[in-house]
């Protein structure tokens, strides 16, 4: 099929592939699905700016997200206490935490704190 | 010369009974050496020793000033479960001089697919017994403190004043807040891991003391109470625990034995996950937050109260159903068995329901009951639309059940709607005969 002609009229628009995890328990809240491949605007439509993790945070709890457990991802629009949030490996507080703008390629982990022993 | 017969035959009684006698001095002079303990000042490892830890004095990260350096050392373990039981096991072999064990917990047999220092023989002893027992055969060379008791605000400072490094190897945020607190406060390097299913993290904290993030500069704030999973309801795999037991004791067994000056500057989490692509991952942390409760300018002063600690963790909300909405096992029991034949929904996950089952019951999984917010989950709306019967709601333990039994009463279902107290744990006590069992 033709993957093309399917393709909406040559918009401006590009898309940055990136690589989404969840682990720690957050899968559940994901479909149970550990790993996502997900393709989010380079522009952030709704500040016109470059796309960030801010973003991808809130698409992923308004998009992607079907339980109903919303707090148990994002509380007052930024991710929950008890959640790291790692962007290439990396602590997102050593990246710019939300402002970080998102690269091709990135791969965004989250991890909910365990507490077993 | 003297012939054989010319020996006086008094003389081989006497040798014999002072023979006795030594013997028996040197006993009590080894008992007396024993328990005076001098504490491990005697660097010097007798030859036993030496061949006891030559594999790994034969590292040159080791060799016998690391060797030296462990025997000299004290280090702390809080929580004998399934990271303190393998973080033992190694740091012993590894001939750390002095062992700290602090547990309130006995041995139970739920506790013998992980918690390696324990035995069956052993269930019932008080967890720091049953690991001193095995330690000890384990390596007599390292002494050993135990504290049966429950690490709390009121003996956190005295405990951990006597030691030299701290592995949090417990189970919940309240403890690894006091414990992570109670380190900045008198200034120790603790080793914290955590697991649960089949990931396991660890972290090396306040290392070097008054340089690297404390628990609290990582994790600020407390995850919901709700969000906290632990092994008994969760479940975890032995060697998932175990792994970071054993990476506990090698950060610990590094930490001891490094070269001053050779701290790590970039703190780092160990994070595994044994169903993931790449198991193992090294993740880049923040360093201290300046602005930390604990550990920034201000930083504490003292611990706060146990009360203090557990109002910041906070509990799930309890939820109580009307007693006039609740069955006994044996009242469930008879409706069911004999009575109306109600739909019996057991709400546990498929897992659970795949271990034991009540006949005829039908699974509806409690998370299903959470995930759609409000209202039922279809499969229940289908099968009450079928058969307007009366509903019996039953989980493991008698709480998830009575969550699922209001959501059905307010969803207005035209039967009568029960739970059951105690769900299947109580279930398997009254009626083993239906097939159930205690898990
Ligand atoms: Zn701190």
């Amino acid at each position: 099929m033709p993957a093309e002609a399917m393709a909406p009229p040559a918009a401006e628009t590009k898309t940055i592939p990136i690589t989404v995890e969840f682990s720690g328990g957050l899968e559940l809240l994901f479909k149970n699905q550990r790993t996502y491949k997900l393709s989010v605007p380079d522009v952030d439509p709704s500040t016109n700016a470059a796309t960030t993790v801010g973003y991808l945070v809130k698409h992923l709890a308004a998009d992607v997200m079907v339980d109903a457990r919303k707090e148990l991802f994002v509380v007052e629009g930024s991710v929950r206490p008890g959640i790291l949030v790692l962007i290439n490996d990396a602590d997102w507080e050593l990246e710019g935490e939300e402002e970080y703008v998102l690269q091709p390629g990135d791969a965004v982990l989250f991890v909910s704190t365990l507490h077993g022993g | 010369m003297s012939g054989p017969d010319r020996i006086p035959p008094h003389l081989a009684d006497e040798t014999a009974s002072l023979r006795a006698r030594i013997a028996e001095l040197e006993a009590e002079l080894t008992y007396h050496r024993a328990a005076a303990s001098p504490p491990p000042s005697t660097l010097d490892l007798t030859r036993e020793e030496y061949l006891r830890y030559s594999r790994q004095l034969l590292l040159p990260q080791i060799g016998l000033p690391g060797q030296t350096a462990l025997k000299r050392s004290r280090v702390l373990i809080v929580g004998i479960g399934g990271l303190g039981s393998p973080a033992a096991l190694y740091l012993a072999g590894a001939g750390i001089g002095t062992l700290g064990l602090i547990d309130h917990d006995v041995v139970e047999t739920s506790n013998l697919h992980r918690q390696v220092l324990h035995r069956t023989s052993t269930i019932g002893l008080p967890k720091v017994l049953s690991a001193a027992k095995a330690l000890r055969d384990l390596n007599p060379h390292v002494q050993i403190t135990t504290y049966a008791e429950a690490f709390t605000p009121g003996n956190a400072e005295d405990v951990i004043a006597q030691w030299d490094v701290v592995l949090d190897c417990t189970d919940h945020p309240k403890l690894r807040y006091l414990i992570s607190d109670a380190c900045v406060l008198l200034g120790k390097p603790l080793v914290s891991a955590s697991a649960l299913k089949l990931e396991g993290q660890l972290i090396v904290l306040n290392d070097p003391p008054g340089k690297g993030p404390c628990y609290r500069c990582i994790w600020p704030r407390p995850p919901p109470p709700e969000s906290i999973i632990s092994c008994g309801e969760g479940g975890v795999l032995g060697p998932v625990v175990g792994a970071m037991g054993v990476m506990q004791a090698l950060e610990t067994i590094k930490l001891i034995t490094r070269p001053k000056g050779k701290e790590l500057t970039q703190p780092r989490m160990l994070f595994f996950s044994a169903a993931a692509e790449t198991m193992w991952r090294t993740l880049k942390m923040r360093g201290r937050r300046e602005g930390c409760v604990a550990c920034g300018q201000q930083g504490i002063k003292n611990l706060g109260s146990e009360e203090e600690y557990a109002l910041f963790c906070g509990v799930p909300n309890a939820f109580a159903l009307e007693e006039e909405y609740r069955l006994s096992v044996r009242q469930a029991r008879e409706l069911v068995l004999l009575g109306t034949k109600p739909l019996l929904v057991d709400v546990r996950d498929r897992t659970q329901f795949g271990i034991c089952k009540v006949p005829g019951s039908v699974n509806v999984p409690f998370e299903r009951f959470l995930a759609v917010g409000e209202g039922l989950p279809e499969e229940i709306v289908g099968l009450l639309q079928e058969e307007r019967r009366d509903v019996v709601v039953l989980c493991r333990l008698g709480n998830d059940s009575q969550v699922a039994a209001k959501r059905l009463l307010e969803s207005g279902v035209h039967g009568r709607v029960w739970d059951v107290r105690g769900g299947i744990r109580e279930w398997a006590r009254i009626a083993p005969e239906d097939g159930i069992v205690e898990y």
